[in-house]
């Protein structure tokens, strides 16, 4: 029955991906990349943004008194940004062509090659729609999570300004198949009916980085948000309805007792009292915002994505931030002893001491047209990015506060778990010397597809509060160690990486080096080299195959491959 | 109160450490045997969920009203308590019920199979900024089993909504066996050579001291390293054989059926006896919007034998009273019968069976109308009456509040217990 239908497709999975890749290695073929026509980002103004981000973290260090970490390796910076951006570690083809590349500011011009690679929008669109529309299955039939993730990774790849892309989700009409935006909707649709105050509270938390759900049933108790509030913003939906032509705003309709045709009016029950109440659309701050005609959502829409309202802009870049960190700010989010401050519970504006950072990169977003690719380019080129995640205050019997502030201060990248989808991605690659990407098309992005979501289903996901702290666990552990996945990429036949570098790499050393690069996208250290070198000594055939086998294991199940670094 | 998250950095640190504290609990020696053989009120108590995924049609289960226009071909017949008659289908179980009770009135808002699933198995309906954890995920986390080398919390069976940590954390989710007596999935090392394990691990060891370099608390804190020892540890354990059923003699693997959700109550049982503390058996299929009766008698054939042999096995062990077994599912199914010959989503007035572990057998509770017009069933139990009184028989405390992970105090379960069902 089922289990046997989830371990088939693993095996296939492997096995197709490594037929296909090393069937298309035709040195013929040429290796261009399936680029994405779109906004090409203006660089006007970046490098002054970078430059005030970095001064600021520079001064804060100062006073802190923290030196900061060296800048990282470039390989490293190669495979940090492959993790972010694409989701994968670099392929062996990739680091060999990044290393011979010697033209000067190399790291940004690969950061805008990933960009412009159609795999960017793939893996940013899964990202954002956990805020967008959660996780969950949803309504059957009418909420369409695939669609929507396409339209999303498009748009992306596009680089169309994401003031629009809010404003089309939260305002589309249509059917959930040929509108996908309207998935944005459908989401929320429980026992055949639009879910106002889940449409609200994600439109908040996702939109301006506020949480506003707990008011949904009472006043919030540590916050300023009434319910209110909450009402009133929940009733600029009150007018979204779906049918079979799909979403839609309905003004008027029939009533069946008195078969009269009345206004649609948002209702709520109260809690306490059971008692019917009408609540008319307000909004909680900034009424000025608000556009004077359209639909209830389309002012919604206008008054979220208004210039003025910055939490829209600090939302997003405290987010994309995080995404590229593989965790929230501390630092940016003025937490400096939270860990893992959420990134849709920010501080309103004004309330950080200046230089307000999140403001600083906000403001830099809007008037560069919302542009999410320059948003990362600035992101990736500040200086916390670029750093390394070795430090010399961390070493034995370190100071623990110590090394909380480096990592809260953004003097040190921080040491992340990779997210199932990564793991996956970077163990498929490892399984092939050539980049695994739509060149390799259908049949493999189809594979990996299901084999990422049969793996998901193992590793266990992390949700929506992915941003947050969480540390392996026992089966993620198991699947990696004896997992048939893992196991099928391992092992070494003439269609996988670890077969190819086995019959084709030539002397122990440069055996060694390829099995490193492909798995850790590095070079074997001395001491590495002193345990594993006589390993491979002298070894041919079988016993060479296993001792890559072998080699190959001991990578996956290292700390380094599942935490980014 | 416990807080969970939301501490300033240092207690943080502390709490992940007590974490690393417990990964160590793993090398101490396994369960007491002592503890192991003990019986009655002396042992510690397990709770069995049998999930019954898709939604159960009461109708074809534990509550039939044959003869009447929403009964549908089914028949009912006599068990071995005189007040109850059961489905046709489940003549095996008539013979088992007097030891368990049957609830008839259940009932839930909540008509989504994602909705009600995450009702039926954490008590709460889904709520906005908070993910509840399964009963199964409170039981294990306020009631650890010292000296327990595997999970503490097993999911037997391929579900879509196996049961979660929530906000305790991912610690606490269901450790998944999809092909339960079949295989031990992922923990069984993928090469037999000793030499080549040892030379992985060697491996293994040398590239996590260069990663440790300049990184030696961070690493640290990724307790990675523990992990895979405890994975390890698992992997040699001699309590991992409670997953294997080959040494069962083939007259009770007979009796349990040979399924997917037979061998799945049959390892539960060993789980059980090794001391595991929440398990749940999946059975899916239930979802019969066509041909209701049809996929019912398919289901009874895998439920019936399955079900009745785990009641019959863990009495003769003598386990019965110390483990507390419930079969539901996210909801029941309409009286009325749609032309399709199937019956729809019904969250008022379902049936579930809960018994042992000092839950007292022989008690119907509440009736359904048997036209199926009126929706209410009359002495309508809640969810979290059902859990508030699974909590008190096992032992927690219900009224102490945790802090969640977004700072919202939250009771386990906010029901009263229901006294009548407690010995």
């Amino acid at each position: 029955m089922k289990p046997k239908l989830f371990a088939l497709p693993l095996a296939v999975a492997a096995v197709v991906v490594a037929l296909v890749t090393w069937a298309a290695q035709s040195p013929q073929m040429p290796t261009a990349l399936p680029v994405a026509a779109g906004r090409t980002p203006t660089t006007e103004g970046a490098d002054e943004t970078v430059a005030k981000l970095n001064q600021t973290f520079a001064a804060n260090w100062e006073a802190e008194g923290i030196s900061p970490a060296q800048a990282a390796d470039e390989l490293q910076m190669l495979r940090r940004l492959s993790l972010s951006l694409h989701g994968t570690i670099p392929s062996l083809e990739e680091v060999r062509q990044f290393e011979a590349d010697e033209d000067p500011d190399k790291i940004k011009r690969w950061t805008d090659r990933m960009l412009a690679d159609t795999r960017f929008g793939d893996y940013f669109a899964e990202r954002l729609a956990r805020s967008f529309v959660g996780v969950e299955g949803g309504a059957f039939i009418i909420y369409r999570r695939d669609r929507f993730v396409d339209w999303l990774s498009d748009e992306l790849n596009a680089n169309r300004p994401y003031d629009e892309l809010v404003r089309q989700m939260m305002t589309e009409e249509g059917l959930w198949t040929g509108k996908p935006a309207t998935n944005f909707v459908t989401s929320t649709i429980n026992e055949n009916k639009v879910d106002e105050n889940k449409l609200t509270a994600r439109c908040v938390r996702a939109f301006l980085g506020q949480r506003i759900d707990c008011a949904q049933c009472h006043d919030h108790p540590f916050d300023v948000w009434t319910q209110k509030q909450f009402e009133g913003l929940a009733a600029h939906f009150g007018q979204t309805q779906f049918s079979a032509v799909g979403v839609e705003n309905e003004t008027r309709e029939k009533n069946e007792e008195t078969d009269k045709e009345e206004a649609v009016e948002y209702v709520v029950e109260d809690r306490e009292t059971l008692e019917k109440r009408v609540v008319a659309p307000v909004v909680p701050f900034g009424e000025e915002w608000l556009p004077k005609s359209g639909s209830r959502r389309d002012r919604l829409a206008g008054w979220i994505t208004h210039p003025e309202n910055r939490r829209f802009e600090r939302a997003i870049v405290c987010r994309v931030w995080g995404y590229m960190f593989g965790k929230s700010s501390s630092y940016l989010i003025g937490q400096p002893y939270e860990p893992d401050p959420p990134v849709d519970d920010l501080p309103p504006p004004g309330e950080l001491s200046e230089p307000d950072m999140l403001d600083l990169l906000g403001a830099d977003f809007r008037e560069h047209g919302y542009d999410l690719k320059r948003l990362i380019q600035v992101i990736t080129a500040s200086r916390p990015f670029l750093l390394d995640s070795t430090h010399s205050a961390d070493v034995d019997g370190a100071d623990p506060t110590r090394v909380d502030q480096l990592i809260a201060q953004g003097a040190v990248f921080p040491l992340t778990r990779l997210r199932p989808e990564q793991v996956i991605g970077a163990m498929i690659q490892t399984g092939s010397i050539k980049t695994i990407d739509q060149n390799s098309h259908l049949v493999v992005r189809f594979l990996r597809f299901v084999s990422e979501n049969n793996f998901v289903k193992e590793y266990g996901d992390l949700g929506e509060d992915e941003l947050m702290e969480h540390p392996g666990t026992l089966p993620q552990a198991l699947l990696r160690m004896n997992g048939d996945f893992g196991g099928n990429i391992l092992t070494a036949s003439p269609f996988t990486a670890s077969g190819r570098i086995v019959s084709s790499a030539g002397s122990d050393e440069a055996c060694l080096d390829a099995c490193f690069l492909v798995g850790l996208s590095r070079r074997p250290t001395f001491d590495e080299k002193e345990q594993l070198l006589p390993l491979l000594k002298d070894t041919k055939d079988d016993a060479r195959k296993h001792v890559v086998e072998d080699i190959y294991w001991s990578m996956f199940n290292s700390p380094e491959f599942s935490w980014n670094h | 109160m416990e807080s969970l998250s939301r501490l300033p950095m240092f207690s943080r640190r502390d709490v992940l450490q007590t974490f690393a504290g417990l990964g160590l609990s793993f090398a101490l020696p396994g369960m007491d045997l002592l503890a192991a053989n003990k019986r009655g009120k002396e042992r510690q108590k397990s709770f069995i969920l049998l999930w019954l995924a898709g939604g159960p049609s009461q109708l074809e289960t534990w509550d039939p009203h044959p003869g009447t226009k929403i009964g549908g071909p089914s028949k009912a017949i006599a068990t071995k308590n005189p007040k109850l008659k059961i489905s046709d289908l489940y003549p095996r179980m008539a013979e088992q019920i007097d030891t368990m009770s049957v609830i008839r009135s259940m009932v839930s808002k909540e008509g989504d199979h994602e909705r009600g699933a995450y009702f039926l198995k954490t008590g709460f309906r889904p709520a906005p900024a908070l993910v509840h954890p399964s009963v199964g995920a409170i039981l294990t986390h306020e009631l650890p089993v010292p000296g327990l080398e595997i999970p503490n919390h097993i999911s037997l069976g391929n579900g879509p909504s196996p049961a979660r940590g929530g906000y305790l954390g991912a610690k606490y989710d269901a450790f998944k066996v999809f092909d339960p007596g079949l295989n031990l999935q992922n923990l069984e090392s993928g090469t037999d050579d000793k030499k080549r394990q040892k030379r992985r691990l060697s491996n293994l060891n040398v590239i996590s001291s260069s990663f440790r370099l300049g990184r030696q608390l961070q690493v640290k804190r990724t307790l990675h390293q523990q992990t895979i020892d405890r994975a390890r540890l698992m992997m040699s354990s001699e309590q991992l054989d409670a997953l294997v059923i080959k040494e069962e003699p083939q007259k009770i693997r007979d009796a349990y059926g040979d399924s997917n959700f037979g061998r799945g109550c049959l390892v539960a049982r060993r789980l059980v006896e090794t001391g595991v503390r929440a398990i749940e058996v999946t059975l899916p299929g239930f979802d019969s919007h066509a041909s209701n009766y049809g996929s019912h008698v398919e289901s009874a054939k895998s439920l019936d034998p399955a079900f009745s042999a785990l009641i019959n096995d863990l009495k003769t062990r003598d386990l019965l009273d110390s483990t507390v077994v419930l079969c539901i599912g996210e909801f029941g199914r309409t009286p009325k019968i749609n032309p399709l010959g199937g019956r729809d989503h019904w969250p008022s007035g379902f049936s579930c069976v809960v018994g042992g572990g000092g839950i007292k057998g022989g008690l119907v509770i509440g009736e359904t109308d048997p036209t199926g017009k009126e929706i209410e069933p009359t002495d309508p139990i809640e969810v979290n009456q059902l859990y508030a009184t699974i909590f008190k028989t096992m032992g927690v405390d219900i009224t102490q509040e945790t802090i969640t992970p977004i700072g919202r105090p939250m009771k386990f379960c906010d029901g009263k217990p229901i006294e009548r069902l407690l010995v």
